[in-house]
């Protein structure tokens, strides 16, 4: 089962091409890593997924893209979409208000307002994310007064309350330190069960150590797309075995 | 412990001077106006009705409260949305938005004798108002305008923008955004922009003699005339005999100033809470 097929996808700022005819099946319940060196559109592309480049300005995208065989193209529901299709980003960040309104913000805005329904949206999000144990006793203190780790499982939670069917990550480790780091891969690893997940990495080892398939990108072009495994054990391509290699990047 | 070296000394010595000064102008100008203002604080000051005898600052207490109060009624909701507006809507960097910039920036740079002109000829003579306190609050409501449009755009622009890719993410729409999440976080910077226009309005003169008129008695309704705190002083230093009373109006706005300061930031504080 496919969730995402990508047909020929370009895409442009401005006058700078940055992906270029992407074409690409995304599995479902499986974790599917991005890498290559800075610059080469795997940020731009995990966006397009859930359209969070509309917010940039002079961003033109053509090709389709298809999401459970629908085109998330043209006049599509964006806040829809994006309900469907979460969001973790690089920096975690929560926003300025307590742990539990953090969590309620995306059921509020969905239209649950009956406190004891937000409740339990609360209490499931954060034990899916694995933060209810340390936050449980803190729900209406700022959510601005955790570690770097917990916010970024508290994002994590956030995006789980609307009950997406996708959770794409950009880079969602980059800024943690190892253990905090080591306990959002747990995380994502248990989550594949019920959510198709596309994580962006700068880290090899981190697309090892959790991904099912691996797109390897390169200057805007999807160099290689495969099982992790067989990636990086047996790169069909020059560059990607030069990238895996550490001969750049 | 280092020694300090000369040049850190110098520097150390030239900031510490400066404070100084800065604190010493600030106390000796606070403490002259209560040394002299104070002895002349009697309960006849505050009589509702002005004569000649007790040169009541109440009129004027109240024309003041009246003016602040409408023109931040006129200018915040106005200034506010402009900026979001501009922050949030529009294109960035669009001619639109250059030209409205442009208009604002002028604006804040124009002499408040030149608004109170327009505002005399305009609200006054055009639209026949006359000296009232709505001409005089159009008035200084136009001149504070760019002021809070500013501070609210800016303070708009420093909320981060991870905060409303959060709410986009979590499928929010733009208005649910702002309301919900960057207006929130703006709100102390508004604020503070507000209280920078409450003291322009409350020091404000010559705009206000030309649209309101300086005349001490209690306003009875919007088209009436009247005069605030300021104009008072203006008045009575003027006049010559009655300087005493004059430096007390000086204290009282003073402390009219340190209230309505006091109760925006509680304000704030109220609404950073929820």
């Amino acid at each position: 089962m496919n969730k995402f097929i990508l047909e020929g996808v370009n895409l442009w700022y401005g006058d700078f091409q940055a992906l270029k005819g992407i074409d690409m099946e995304i599995p479902a319940n499986k974790i599917t890593a991005f890498i290559g060196p800075s610059g080469c559109g795997k940020s731009t592309l995990i966006k397009s997924l859930n359209r969070m480049n509309d917010l940039i300005e002079g961003c033109k995208v053509s090709g389709n893209i298809l999401l459970d065989g629908e085109s998330i193209n043209g006049d599509t529901d964006v806040n829809a979409l994006r309900k469907r299709v979460g969001m973790v980003f690089q920096k975690p960040n929560p926003f300025p208000m307590s742990v539990f309104d953090n969590i309620a913000y995306g059921p509020r805005t969905h239209g649950v307002k009956s406190k004891l329904a937000l409740g339990e949206i609360v209490e499931r999000s954060l034990r899916d994310a694995a933060i209810w144990d340390e936050v449980k006793d803190r729900l209406k203190k700022s959510a601005l007064g955790l570690s770097g780790g917990q916010q970024q499982r508290l994002c994590i939670a956030r995006a789980l309350s609307v009950q997406p069917d996708v959770l794409l990550m950009d880079e969602p480790t980059s800024a943690l330190d190892p253990i905090s780091t080591a306990k959002i891969e747990e995380l994502v690893i248990t989550l594949k069960k019920h959510y198709t997940i596309v994580i962006v990495t700068h880290n090899m080892q981190q697309a090892t150590r959790i991904s099912n398939r691996t797109g390897f990108f390169l200057l805007g072009e999807l160099v290689e797309f495969g099982k992790t495994n067989k990636l990086f054990s047996l790169p069909k391509d020059k560059r990607t075995e030069d990238y895996i290699t550490g001969r750049f990047g | 412990m280092k020694r300090r070296k000369p040049r850190d000394l110098v520097l150390f010595l030239l900031t510490w001077v400066c404070v100084g000064v800065t604190a010493l102008v600030l106390l000796t100008v606070v403490g002259y106006i209560l040394f002299n203002g104070v002895p002349y604080i009697r309960p006849s000051l505050f009589a509702w009705e002005y004569t000649a005898q007790n040169k009541s600052l109440m009129p004027a207490l109240v024309g003041t409260l009246m003016i602040v109060g409408l023109a931040l009624a006129l200018a915040v909701p106005l200034g506010v949305f402009s900026a979001i507006y501009l922050v949030e809507y529009a294109r960035r960097g669009s001619r639109f938005v250059k030209v409205v910039r442009l208009t604002t920036e002028t604006l804040a740079g124009i002499p408040s004798i030149v608004y109170g002109l327009f505002g005399f000829i305009f609200f006054g003579v055009f639209l026949g108002w006359g000296l009232s306190l709505m001409s005089g609050s159009f008035t200084v409501s136009i001149m504070i305008l760019p002021l809070i449009m500013r501070t609210t755009e800016e303070s708009l622009k420093s909320v981060p923008d991870t905060y409303r890719e959060g709410s986009f993410g979590l499928g929010a729409g733009r208005l649910r955004t702002v309301a919900r999440i960057v207006l929130p976080a703006a709100i102390p910077g508004i604020l503070a922009g507000i209280i920078l226009a409450t003291g322009r309005i409350v020091g404000e003169t010559a705009a206000i003699i030309f649209t309101l008129g300086n005349v001490a008695r209690m306003p009875n309704h919007l088209f009436d005339t009247g005069r605030t705190l300021s104009a008072h002083m203006y008045a009575l230093a003027n006049e010559g005999t009655h300087a005493g009373e004059a430096h007390a109006t000086a204290a009282v706005l003073l402390l009219v100033v340190i209230i309505l300061n006091a109760v925006s930031s509680k304000i704030a504080r109220i609404i950073k809470a929820n």
